[in-house]
C-alpha cells in the first residue's frame, strides 16, 4: 500500500515536472507565415527607427549615424542584475550575419534564440511580439545593409537564480502576452501599433511588479527610473495635458511646451521618432490622447 | 570675572560666525549670480523658440518677419561669451538651484563641441526661418536636437 502511494506521488511529481517543462519550453513562429514575404530594406529603416533598436544596440560612445554600427555594449541595470546588449550587426562570427529571417522573428516575437533558449525581457520582445511579420521581414532586409562589427558580445552580469534561462519560461508564462493592451478606435490603430508593437514606450513609462512584469492596469502612468535617477513621467491625458500639436513637436524637435528639451533616455527616443514620417508622429500623439 | 569671559567668548564666537557667514554669502552671491545669468539666457532661448514653435505647430499664423526676428535672437544668443556664467563649484552637487552636472567641468572640450553644434543649427535656422513655414519646421528639429544633446549629457534629471 505504502509503495503504491509513493509510486503515485512520484508519478505526479514527474507529470507536473513534465507539464511545467512543456509549458515553459521556448516557442517558435510558424515558418509558413514568412515563406512568401520579401523584405523591403527602405521600409525596414523606418521599422528600425520606430522600434528604437539603435538606442540599445550601438556602443555607448557611438556617434549618431544613418548607418549605425550595431556592435552592442550598452548596459541596463535592473533589480536582477546588469544586462548588456549584444552585437546584432551583420558580422558572420560576432553578429547575426548568419541568421535567417525566421531566427529574427523567433527572437522578436517569442524571445527565443536560434539555439532554443529564452531571452531576457531586457530585450523588449514583450513589445515586438505584436509586430507585423512583413515589418520583421523588412527590418531583417535593412539590418543586412548595415556595417558589420567584429566586437564580441559581452556576457550579462546576473546572479542565481536569474542566470538560468530556462526559468524565464515561467516568467513568460506569467507576464508575457501578445494581445493588444488597449482597445483602439480605428483612428488610433496606427498609433497603437507604433506604441504597443514597436516603440516600447511602455517598457519605460509603465510600472513593473516585483518580478519585473509590466503592470498593464497602469499602462503608461509613469514609473521609477531603473537607473535610480529621477522618475519616468506619466504620459496619459489624466496627468499630461499637452495638446496633440505639443506632442508632435516634442517627438520632432524634443521641445516641450515650455521650450525646454527632452532629457534623459527620452532624448534618444526623440532622435528615433524624429526620423519617422510626420503622419506616424501624429498617430502616436492621437493614440496617447485616446488613453483614459 | 567669569561673566566677562563668557560674554567675551560669546562675542568672539558670534563675530567669527558672522564673518564666516559673510564670506559664505559672498561666494554664494557670485555663484548664485552666475546661475541666474545662465538660466536667464535659457529663458531667452525658450521665449524666442516659443514664438517660432507656435508657428511651427500651427497655433499662430506664420509671419516671415517675426520668424526671422526670433531666429536672429537665437543665433545671437549662441554667440554670447558665457565663460563667467559657469564658475567651478556651481554644479548641482555643490549648490542648490541648479541641475548642472559636475561633468561639465571635466569635459570642457565636449561641452564646447556641443555648443558649436547649437550655434551651427541656430545659424541654419536664422537663414531658413524667413523663407517659409516648411523651412522653419525643418530647422526646429536640428536646434532641438542640439539643445537635447547637451541636456542629456550634462543636466541632472528633475527630482
Ligand atoms: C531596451 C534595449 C533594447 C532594445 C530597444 C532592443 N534590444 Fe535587442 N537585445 C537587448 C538585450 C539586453 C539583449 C540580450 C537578451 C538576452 O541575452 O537574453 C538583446 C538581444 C537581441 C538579439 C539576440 C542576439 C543574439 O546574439 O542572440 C537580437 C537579434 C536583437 N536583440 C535584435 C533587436 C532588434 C532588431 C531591435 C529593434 C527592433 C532590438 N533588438 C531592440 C536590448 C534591446
Ligand atoms: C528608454 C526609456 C523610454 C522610452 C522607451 C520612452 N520614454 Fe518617454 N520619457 C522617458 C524619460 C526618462 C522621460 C523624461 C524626460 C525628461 O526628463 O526630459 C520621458 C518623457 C516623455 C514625455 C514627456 C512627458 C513629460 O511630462 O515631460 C512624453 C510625451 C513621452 N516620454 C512619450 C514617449 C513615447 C510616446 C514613447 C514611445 C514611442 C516613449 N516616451 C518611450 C523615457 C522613455
Amino acid at each position: 500500500m505504502r509503495g503504491k502511494i509513493l509510486n503515485i506521488a512520484i508519478m505526479l511529481v514527474l507529470l507536473t515536472g513534465a507539464a511545467a517543462y512543456l509549458l515553459t519550453a521556448p516557442k517558435r513562429v510558424d515558418v509558413a507565415t514568412f515563406a512568401g514575404l520579401t523584405g523591403d530594406a527602405a521600409h525596414g529603416a523606418q521599422v528600425f527607427n520606430a522600434a528604437g533598436c539603435a538606442s540599445c544596440h550601438t556602443a555607448p560612445d557611438a556617434q549618431r549615424s544613418d548607418r549605425p554600427i550595431l556592435s552592442g555594449g550598452r548596459t541596463f541595470p535592473s533589480d536582477f542584475g546588469t544586462f548588456r546588449a549584444p552585437n546584432i550587426s551583420p558580422d558572420l562570427a560576432e553578429g547575426i550575419g548568419a541568421w535567417s529571417v525566421i531566427d529574427l522573428a523567433n527572437a522578436m516575437m517569442h524571445g527565443t534564440s536560434p539555439e532554443g533558449q529564452h531571452y531576457y525581457p531586457a530585450f523588449p520582445y514583450t513589445t515586438y511580439t505584436r509586430a507585423a511579420p512583413q515589418d520583421i521581414a523588412d527590418l531583417f532586409a535593412y539590418l543586412k545593409t548595415l556595417p558589420p562589427s567584429a566586437t564580441p558580445s559581452q556576457p550579462h552580469d546576473v546572479g542565481f537564480p536569474f542566470n538560468i534561462r530556462r526559468a524565464l519560461g515561467g516568467w513568460k508564462l506569467l507576464f508575457f502576452r501578445d494581445t493588444w493592451i488597449t482597445p483602439a478606435t480605428p483612428e488610433a490603430e496606427r498609433g497603437r501599433y507604433l506604441v504597443e508593437a514597436l516603440g516600447h514606450c511602455g517598457e519605460c513609462h509603465t510600472p513593473r511588479n516585483a518580478l519585473g512584469g509590466l503592470d498593464y492596469a497602469n499602462w503608461l502612468t509613469g514609473a521609477p527610473n531603473p537607473s535610480g535617477k529621477g522618475k519616468i513621467p506619466n504620459i496619459t491625458p489624466a496627468v499630461l495635458d499637452w495638446s496633440e500639436a505639443d506632442l508632435v513637436e516634442y517627438f520632432t524637435s524634443g521641445f516641450t511646451p515650455d521650450y525646454d528639451s527632452a532629457g534623459g533616455e527620452m532624448a534618444e527616443v526623440v532622435q528615433n521618432l524624429s526620423k519617422l514620417p510626420v503622419e506616424d508622429r501624429q498617430a502616436i500623439a492621437a493614440y496617447l490622447k485616446s488613453l483614459p | 570675572m567669569k561673566k566677562i569671559t563668557t560674554i567675551l567668548t560669546a562675542t568672539i564666537l558670534a563675530s567669527a560666525i558672522g564673518a564666516g557667514a559673510q564670506a559664505e554669502s559672498h561666494v554664494d552671491k557670485a555663484v548664485a549670480g552666475a546661475i541666474a545669468a545662465r538660466q536667464a539666457t535659457m529663458k531667452l532661448y525658450a521665449f524666442n523658440l516659443g514664438l517660432l514653435g507656435g508657428m511651427a505647430k500651427g497655433e499662430v499664423a506664420y509671419d516671415a518677419a517675426a520668424a526671422s526676428g526670433a531666429a536672429n535672437n537665437i543665433a545671437l544668443l549662441t554667440q554670447l561669451n558665457q565663460m563667467a556664467m559657469w564658475p567651478e563649484g556651481s554644479d548641482e552637487m555643490s549648490v542648490d538651484g541648479t541641475r548642472a552636472l559636475s561633468d561639465i567641468w571635466s569635459n570642457m572640450a565636449d561641452v564646447m563641441a556641443k555648443g558649436t553644434a547649437l550655434s551651427d543649427a541656430a545659424a541654419t535656422m536664422q537663414a531658413e526661418a524667413g523663407k517659409g513655414l516648411p523651412e522653419l519646421q525643418a530647422a526646429m528639429g536640428a536646434v532641438g536636437g542640439a539643445c537635447g544633446a547637451c541636456h542629456k549629457a550634462y543636466r541632472a534629471p528633475e527630482k
